[in-house]
């Protein structure tokens, strides 16, 4: 079973992957699954229906608002980064996160390097699939790069005028 | 000049340890290329013809005497011995060996000093007027609010993967000196009839293939709800702004693409929804007001008697304190612009002994105050007037008292063809020439305020569309010609300029721009400026005498 990292209670894991991701030229397999957010539009509510557990793969072309009523009963929004320079999942996941208040599962997917990690978990991602062989512990030394933030952003970190504050 | 604490330092610290590890993987061959590149642009090194390039931040243009002493030192340890300003107020070397860059940054970070975002599609250096806290023109220290937009905008989880690069200003004056209209944010401070502070909020500027000029899109924006504000802008460009095509990725292209008013509307609705979070609170932004280093000025006559003597007794320095001296805040101080564009030298260039010339002259007379324009100058903001001879005496031993400041030979040019790999023609030989044209300093006295500015292409570094005579540099079938624009202006006054005519051989274009000077001498009524001369009469006389001399 493919594995990804998992961030969960500010621990970092490499966890066994229960979704299949499915394209959509592809026949629905059984169990839970991530289909592309089109799909959803039109097999999501049967599919949630069989009981199972139904993920969603947003392009970042696509925006979050079009899941905003969905969210509740969707596991997984897994955010496309068709190339490393594309930043607008950054986006979609704070909308996610802070507009929406979603509380499942954000998995960053597509060209996710290490470089990426620090501003993925600022943004409120919690799932990440590398795509630059980096390891788990590589991802962790990533994250934890800069002792200090200048923005409030997802994750709830303190930024440096807070700091100063207190 | 802003003092960092503990926290700013350890940003540095942080950032210099992360690109030390980008370096090693790639010059391990663990990172390809293609994959380094958004890395070490966004620590400002550039792979140009020759080497590689470091650009590294100069925040709203603003230096103490150790940080130029240290770029000083940079560039005699790893270039050669000098360094280029830029129109970003950014200073750039241009020998740089990737090997040396994580030192470099570590010496950089020694004295508060970094290259973060100074290229790659992320949110650049801000700039800020270069008078700031010297001005009796300004309604407020623009610094304060260009520090708050810095440290906002140091890696931005959401907001470093732009489209394409953005670039903000921040002025307090009525007179703009930071070039707001050109920016993709341009940002005016003002005081409500309360008293209050805020901010008129102008998008949409930008130069390259397509130039705009910005256009306001709320004319009050209370101070301290900037930073929310900006994230709002931020946000719906980071979401709409175009990523198929390179050349239309800039947010003035979603501004003309939307429309001024849809622009506004979703801006505001995107801010509405956000609410206060990403605001500043006061007594950050008070802080900040109190981590610049307070000045002290002494209570002075309004007239020096030295310094009207040294003008009565050396004509040299009655030149200089006429081009170079502007008004100070405080009766007995004068704010002294030290050019970068010495007749026949490179615009923008300083040696490592000039560096460390002016370093000096901040520290005896300046109040350790140094700040750089987008015109590519220096500036010694507080300087006694009766110290101004003593000034003006080093700086004419270090070849920087050049008295053109606005004048026909102080030239904005980009690196061109010298450097530069996207170039089509040189650009710095073509500013020399037309400097040579105006040698004589009575003359180009006596043509006055004039700003010519020059790139080597339509990437448009040199701000070629806003020069009151812009000239931009084209291939014609491996040739270099040049094509002439009359009438822009990048100040409070902005606007495009416009086609002269076909383009110009290489060897044509200082003669050129001597007979449109010659036209203007022989149509300018009292007190007009070319600028204004050119927007009264329109292109035809210039266009007239340019092509009947040329053929």
């Amino acid at each position: 079973m493919p594995t990804f990292i998992s961030l969960a209670d500010d621990a970092f894991s490499l966890v066994e992957d229960p979704f299949t991701a499915v394209s959509d030229d592809q026949p629905t397999p059984p169990g839970d699954v991530i289909i592309s957010l089109a799909r959803f539009q039109t097999e999501g509510e049967g599919l949630l229906g069989e009981g199972r557990a139904v993920g969603v793969r947003v392009e970042s072309d696509e925006a979050v608002e079009a899941l905003a009523y969905d969210l509740p009963r969707i596991a997984v929004v897994a955010l496309a980064f068709p190339k490393f320079g594309d930043g607008r999942a950054y986006t979609s996941a704070r909308l996610l996160r802070q507009r929406f208040g979603f509380k499942g599962e954000v998995r960053a997917v597509g060209a996710v390097l290490r470089e990426q990690a620090g501003p993925m978990v600022r943004c409120g991602f919690d799932a990440f699939e590398p795509a630059d062989g980096s390891t788990l512990a590589d991802w962790e030394r990533a994250t934890q790069r800069y002792r200090h933030v200048y923005q409030r952003s997802s994750d709830g970190r303190p930024p440096a005028f807070e700091e100063r504050g207190g | 000049m802003y003092r960092y604490d503990q926290i700013d330092r350890d940003m540095l610290a942080d950032r210099g340890a992360e690109f030390r590890g980008q370096v090693a993987r790639r010059l391990a061959g663990e990172l390809t290329e293609e994959e380094f590149k958004p890395l070490r642009l966004r620590n400002g090194l550039y792979l140009q013809l020759h080497a590689y390039m470091l650009r590294i931040a100069v925040p709203y243009g603003s230096l103490n005497p150790t940080q130029l002493r240290k770029l000083a030192w940079i560039g005699r340890t790893y270039d050669k011995g000098y360094g280029h300003f830029t129109t970003r107020t950014n200073l750039q070397f241009h020998w740089i060996r990737l090997a040396d860059a994580p030192d470099i940054m570590d010496h950089l970070a020694s004295v508060d000093m970094h290259a973060i975002q100074t290229s790659g599609n992320c949110i650049r250096n801000v700039t800020a007027d270069p008078y700031a806290g010297a001005t009796a023109e300004e309604i407020d220290d623009p610094r304060v609010w260009a520090e708050a937009i810095r440290q906002w905008s140091t890696v931005h989880p959401e907001f470093n993967w732009l489209p394409r690069k953005f670039k903000i200003a921040v002025t307090a004056a009525a007179k703009d000196r930071t070039a707001a209209k050109t920016h993709d944010i341009g940002l005016n401070l003002k005081r409500a009839r309360d008293g209050s502070l805020g901010f008129e909020v102008m998008v949409g500027g930008g130069l390259g293939r397509t130039p705009y000029i910005a256009q306001t899109i709320r004319q009050f924006l209370p101070a301290t709800r900037l930073i929310s504000y900006l994230e709002g802008i931020l946000r719906v460009y980071n979401r709409q702004g175009r990523r198929d095509n390179i050349h239309k990725a800039r947010i003035k292209m979603v501004v003309a693409a939307l429309g001024r008013d849809e622009f506004a509307a979703q801006v505001e609705a995107e801010w509405e929804k956000m609410g206060p979070g990403a605001d500043l609170p006061d007594t950050e932004l008070a802080r900040i007001r109190g981590a610049f280093a307070p000045k002290t000025f002494e209570t002075l006559p309004a007239v020096s008697e030295a310094f009207e003597a040294a003008k009565l007794a050396t004509p040299a320095f009655a030149r200089f304190a006429r081009n170079n001296l502007k008004p100070h805040k405080v009766a007995g101080y004068s704010i002294v612009e030290i050019s970068l564009k010495a007749i026949g030298a490179t615009p923008g260039d300083a040696t490592a002994e000039q560096m460390e010339a002016v370093a000096d002259l901040a520290e005896r007379f300046g109040q350790n105050d140094i700040r750089v324009t987008h015109e590519q100058n220096l500036v010694l903001p507080h300087v006694k007037l009766d110290d101004v001879p003593a000034v003006w005496a080093a700086l004419a031993d270090a070849g920087l008292a050049t008295p053109n400041m606005n004048l026909v030979s102080d030239i904005i040019a980009c690196p061109g063809l010298d450097y530069c790999a996207l170039a089509n023609a040189r650009a710095i030989s073509v500013a020399q020439h037309i400097a040579q044209k105006f040698a004589d300093a009575d003359r180009a006295e006596k043509v006055g305020e004039l700003k010519v500015k020059i790139s080597g292409c339509i990437n448009a570094c040199g701000h070629h569309h806003v020069g009151h005579i812009g000239i931009l540099g084209v291939d014609k079938k491996g040739e270099e010609f040049y094509q002439l624009t009359l009438g822009g202006s990048a100040a409070e006054d902005a606007a495009v300029g416009q086609a002269l005519g076909p383009a110009l051989p290489y060897d044509k274009v200082a003669e050129a721009v001597d007979t449109l000077v010659e036209t203007y001498l022989r149509e300018r009524r009292d007190g007009e400026r070319f600028l204004d001369t050119f927007r009264r009469t329109g292109v035809a006389p210039f266009k007239e005498a340019v092509y009947a001399d040329v053929h």
